[in-house]
């Protein structure tokens, strides 16, 4: 089952034209990965999912993207209510300057959430659920800025976790950390598949090859080939992808 | 051993351009002209630190020196009496008060909203440009110019001076100031905070509510601090539009409607007409409000200092 699908979409900063015609299916409850070098799009792509792309001033925009067979971009939807569901998390860890457990309720608060038990709970689920509760259960507190990049990193999924969203969109998540923390991130990644449809924009391509069933290639803002992960790697279609994954040109 | 090789080298090259020390390249002395301007501009630097200081130093300590001995317990609670011989400031100091309040409640509202729509809604930049260049012109433009606009149309309005009169135009002079220090507090805030709550599914308001404005507090309270001795120390904005009453009026919305002489006003009229008051001079209060007014601007100064450290640290 696709859960988003994208259909002749043009993306345009100004006059630059970022990206060309993309159309692709994003499956439900697997993770794809989108690869490919520095600036080909698959950053500025993943961002038009959840309208990212509506903070920036001259983006415009033309084609479809449906989310469960909606047009996002149709006038009556409201960003908002989509990024709800569409959750997200940046390259660089970015907890907001205030306790563990206020970041986790952020989100949940902007809903109305006010009962203390009831956010509570879902404080305690998200954090489990990111792989991060043993670590902050007893700092729940303390500033979420104390703790480490890779820490960081977890509290911001969990904190996207905690909307209960159906798709989770990962921009590089792994490219300002450790390679511990890197592995706690894919081994947590691996994890949500079971519950959450995953986008991953990745530069490490053996990330791409370690956790993703479905893998994208972009370059200068097409898509190139996008097949299963085992298909890509094994047996690319395209000359151009084959160069960028054994390393030709990055 | 090789050292010594390389030295001779590099000697052997000074010596035909003419720098012959007996050192090596970058250890050796520059030529003395070169030296002698360096002194010449760092003594003359320094002249100019310590002119500046110890004018301000000399300006400050004449003041507590003529001002100080007069600043008493009476004078700071009581009115000014020609039939008890008093000449308290207290219904100065509060006229103050009342207009630094009336005019932070008029401004920062204002202030605070337009900073918010410029660095955070705003999305044609021309426009912004054009807005802010308004702003600084209007930071720039000198203050009896305020008064006089005050007067015309404030005043009018209002039928006479007033203190609400002299704090609405007391708000335009200080609203590029809060405008700007917003600007810029709003400016530190990280993008990755707004994308952050964006990307949970908050509308642009909630974010600028519970994350943008909170972690820029401390930038817009310095400016608050700022704007508040701005308000302290002006006198000309205040000449025409505020009033001359120096009756005790404890009821703040009374005073509203009546003209009051904030201290720098009263100063002025001290200094300018003559008097005698039991045993001080009116020129000895004028230096005794002086004085007082520079102790409150260094503890607004001290208290924007500290805030900004106490708040940062959250």
């Amino acid at each position: 089952m696709n859960i988003i699908t994208a259909k002749d979409l043009n993306l345009y900063y100004g006059s630059f034209q970022a990206l060309k015609n993309i159309t692709m299916d994003i499956s439900a409850q697997n993770i794809t990965a989108f690869i490919g070098p520095s600036g080909c799009g698959k950053s500025t792509f993943i961002r038009t999912l959840n309208r990212m792309n509506d903070l920036i001033p001259d983006v415009r925009i033309t084609g479809d993207v449906t989310f469960l067979g909606e047009n996002i971009y149709d006038k009556s939807v409201d960003a908002t209510l989509l990024r709800k569901r569409v959750g997200m998390v940046f390259q660089a860890p970015n907890p907001f300057p205030m306790s563990i457990y206020d970041n986790i309720a952020y989100g949940p608060r902007i809903y109305g959430t006010k009962k203390r038990i009831l956010l509570d709970e879902i404080v305690e689920k998200s954090l489990r659920d990111a792989a991060i509760w043993d670590e902050a259960k007893d700092r729940l507190k303390k500033s979420a800025l104390s703790l480490s990049g890779g820490q960081q990193q977890r509290l911001c999924i969990a904190r996207a976790l905690a909307m209960q969203p159906e798709v989770l969109l990962m921009d590089e998540p792994t490219s300002a950390l450790d390679p511990i923390s890197t592995t706690k991130i894919e081994e947590l990644v691996m994890e949500l598949k079971k519950k959450y449809s995953i986008v991953i924009v990745t530069h490490n391509m053996q990330q791409a090859a370690r956790i993703s069933d479905y893998t994208a290639f972009f370059l200068l803002g097409e898509l190139l080939e996008n097949n299963n992960t085992n298909a890509i790697f094994s047996n690319p279609k395209d000359k151009r992808t084959e160069d960028y994954i054994t390393g030709r040109f990055g | 051993m090789r050292e010594k090789v390389k030295l001779k080298t590099t000697n052997s090259k000074n010596a035909k351009t003419g720098n012959n020390n007996d050192v090596g390249i970058i250890s050796q002395k520059l030529p003395f002209k070169r030296r002698f301007h360096g002194y010449i501009m760092k003594g003359f630097i320094f002249f100019c630190v310590a002119f500046a200081v110890s004018l301000i130093l000399f300006l400050i300590g004449y003041i507590f020196y003529r001002g100080l001995p007069h600043v008493t317990f009476s004078m700071l609670t009581s009115t000014p009496s020609l039939l008890r011989g008093t000449v308290g400031i207290l219904p100065n100091l509060l006229y103050t008060v009342y207009i630094i309040f009336t005019t932070l409640i008029i401004s920062l509202p204002i202030g605070i909203g337009a900073a918010v729509y410029l660095n955070e809604y705003a999305t044609n930049r021309r426009l912004v440009r054009i807005i802010e260049f308004t702003i600084e012109t209007l930071a720039g433009i000198p203050s009896i110019i305020y008064g006089l606009v005050g007067f015309l149309i404030f005043v009018r309005m209002m039928g006479g001076a007033t203190i609400l009169s002299g704090s609405m135009t007391l708000s335009i002079l200080v609203l590029p100031t809060v405008v700007r220090t917003t600007q810029e507090a709003l400016k530190t805030v990280p993008i990755s905070y707004r994308e952050g709550s964006v990307a949970l599914g908050a509308t642009k308001w909630y974010s600028i509510r519970t994350i943008i404005l909170p972690s820029s507090l401390d930038g817009i309270v310095s400016g608050v601090i700022l704007a508040i001795g701005r308000m302290v120390a002006e006198s000309a904005a205040l000449l025409f539009t505020a009033g001359a009453g120096h009756a005790l009026i404890t009821n703040y919305f009374a005073a509203l409607q009546t003209g009051g002489r904030p201290l720098t006003v009263a100063l002025y009229f001290y200094a300018t007409e003559p008097g005698q008051w039991g045993d001080v001079s009116s020129t000895d209060v004028a230096f005794a409000i002086a004085a007082v007014l520079i102790i409150i601007v260094l503890v607004l100064n001290f208290l924007t200092k500290l805030l900004k450290r106490k708040l940062k640290k959250i």
